[in-house]
């Protein structure tokens, strides 16, 4: 029996680089399973919040903390890079390694990881190499690779950036299926419409700091602050 | 000019004819090469690798002192291994001094900085690319030096040539703790160094030529047999 990890409490949490903060500090609870975007103009410092949730960066101060303790939580999470990162192996050698890491029988875990390929559209290449795949199929396999270990909660860091709407749109569908199956989904995204189809809540980041939290739809109709009101508008934020 | 032509027609009535003494310490240099460069290899990648992942409070010195490693002098090396085996030293009771076992041992001091350098640098790049997605799969310090040595092996195969043509070419280690006995130890270099010091310049530049020859088919054979360069990346 898995515990839940969730809820997540970053407490007056920060990330700080050769003395630069990049975010916070934060106060930030994400209780229950959802679609939480999180939201802001470039440089705002989505990447490093994601980052920060998941591990891969330390708080300069305050906490990150889990329900269960932190290596626990990190085999119940997943994270999707901006810019895939792809294994120099075929695509199912890409998509069934996290089983491999986790002990699972390389004969079993093929076999898992071409059903993954079929359900996400590779199904054809599942012997391709996978850098020679493109953009929007190596984002596929990144998702595939991130979903295969059925995680309690998923990080996306614009995982449709510089993808074409038909790639975006089977993106999409593969993240409703995931949320459908009870994964909390983290994204980040500076694509308005993007975060209007998917989000149920939204953090909304500018320079750092969270200036606004809550309910997605209350978000996008009647933004609390002159910066998010600005963002939505479309206005340039410097 | 005279010389390189006669020793080019050597080399190839040597290898024509299937010369007993030329099969012999060919067959002779390869044994020794190929299993010191297996031993360096088991040693050097690895500990490449580890190096290339880790972060520890010396690990730039150890690194430096690697590299400079790679230019140690062979005669150093003979002289040291030949200390540590003859009959007074440490390891004298074994009785290896001028057996084919000590100029291995002498090989593999020779090789593994060049393979554990060449493997570090090349793992070093692949890990800056695989960084954030091993640590966020949350694998162990020993599964990701295994992924980054697998997904780096064509790579990792430069290294272990490189510590080939070192161990292949070289003459001043293995003639010390050797001793160029006629038909247990003598090697083609070894051979050449005996051949030239006897104004033999024909059979010494004809061995020159086979052994180039040798060292050419066994890097055309590996990459034949591991299919480098026949895909687009990798």
């Amino acid at each position: 029996m898995v515990s839940p990890i969730l809820p997540l409490r970053l407490n007056d949490a920060s990330v700080v680089r050769r003395g630069k903060t990049l975010v916070g500090p934060v106060e930030i609870e994400i209780v229950s399973p959802g679609f939480t975007i999180v939201i802001g103009p470039n440089g705002s410092g989505k990447t490093s919040l994601l980052r920060l949730m998941h591990g891969l960066e330390r708080s300069a101060s305050g906490s990150v903390k889990w329900a269960v303790a932190k290596e626990e939580a990190r085999r119940q999470q997943s994270f999707v890079f901006q810019l895939p990162i792809m294994m120099r192996r075929s695509v199912v050698d890409c998509i069934c390694y996290p089983l491999l890491l986790r002990g699972t029988r390389k004969s079993k875990a093929r076999e898992i990881a071409a059903d993954w390929a079929k359900r996400i559209g590779l199904g054809a290449m599942i012997e391709h190499r996978a850098a020679s795949l493109s953009g929007g199929e190596m984002q596929k396999l990144a998702l595939a690779r991130a979903l295969i270990t059925s995680p309690q909660v998923l990080f996306l860091d614009e995982p449709c950036a510089n993808l074409d709407g038909r790639a975006t749109r089977d993106i999409e569908t593969i993240l409703a299926n995931a949320r459908a199956a009870g994964t909390c989904i983290v994204m980040a995204t500076h694509d308005l419409g993007q975060a209007r189809r998917l989000a149920k809540s939204v953090l909304f980041l500018y320079r750092g700091r969270l200036h606004e939290t809550g309910d997605a739809a209350e978000f996008f109709d009647s933004p609390a602050t002159p910066e998010s009101a600005a963002f939505l508008r479309g206005d340039i934020l410097e | 000019m005279n010389d390189i032509v006669a020793g080019v027609l050597e080399a190839a009535r040597l290898i024509v004819t299937l010369d007993a003494d030329l099969a012999e310490i060919t067959l002779r240099s390869l044994q020794i090469t190929v299993t010191a460069v297996a031993v360096a290899s088991v040693v050097g990648l690895p500990l490449g690798a580890w190096l290339a992942v880790s972060r520890f409070r010396w690990r730039r010195h150890v690194i430096a002192i690697v590299n400079a490693l790679m230019g140690l002098p062979p005669v150093v090396v003979g002289l040291v291994v030949y200390i540590l085996l003859s009959r007074s030293g440490p390891f004298g009771v074994f009785g290896l001094l001028f057996t084919p076992t000590a100029m291995i041992f002498a090989q593999v001091i020779i090789a593994t900085p060049l393979v554990v350098s060449i493997t570090h640098q090349a793992i070093r790049e692949l890990w800056a690319e695989y960084h954030d997605l091993l640590l966020s799969l949350s694998a162990s310090k020993s599964q990701r030096i295994r992924a980054l040595i697998w997904d780096g092996r064509r790579a990792l195969l430069t290294a272990s040539l490189a510590g080939f043509g070192r161990a292949i070419g070289e003459v001043g280690a293995i003639m010390i703790v050797g001793g160029n006995i006629d038909h247990a130890t003598r090697v083609l270099t070894t051979a050449i160094a005996l051949e030239t010091s006897k104004g033999n310049f024909p059979l010494a530049l004809g061995l020159g030529f086979v052994l180039i020859l040798l060292a050419m088919a066994v890097n055309i054979a590996i990459h034949n047999l591991l299919r480098t360069e026949r895909t687009s990346r990798w």
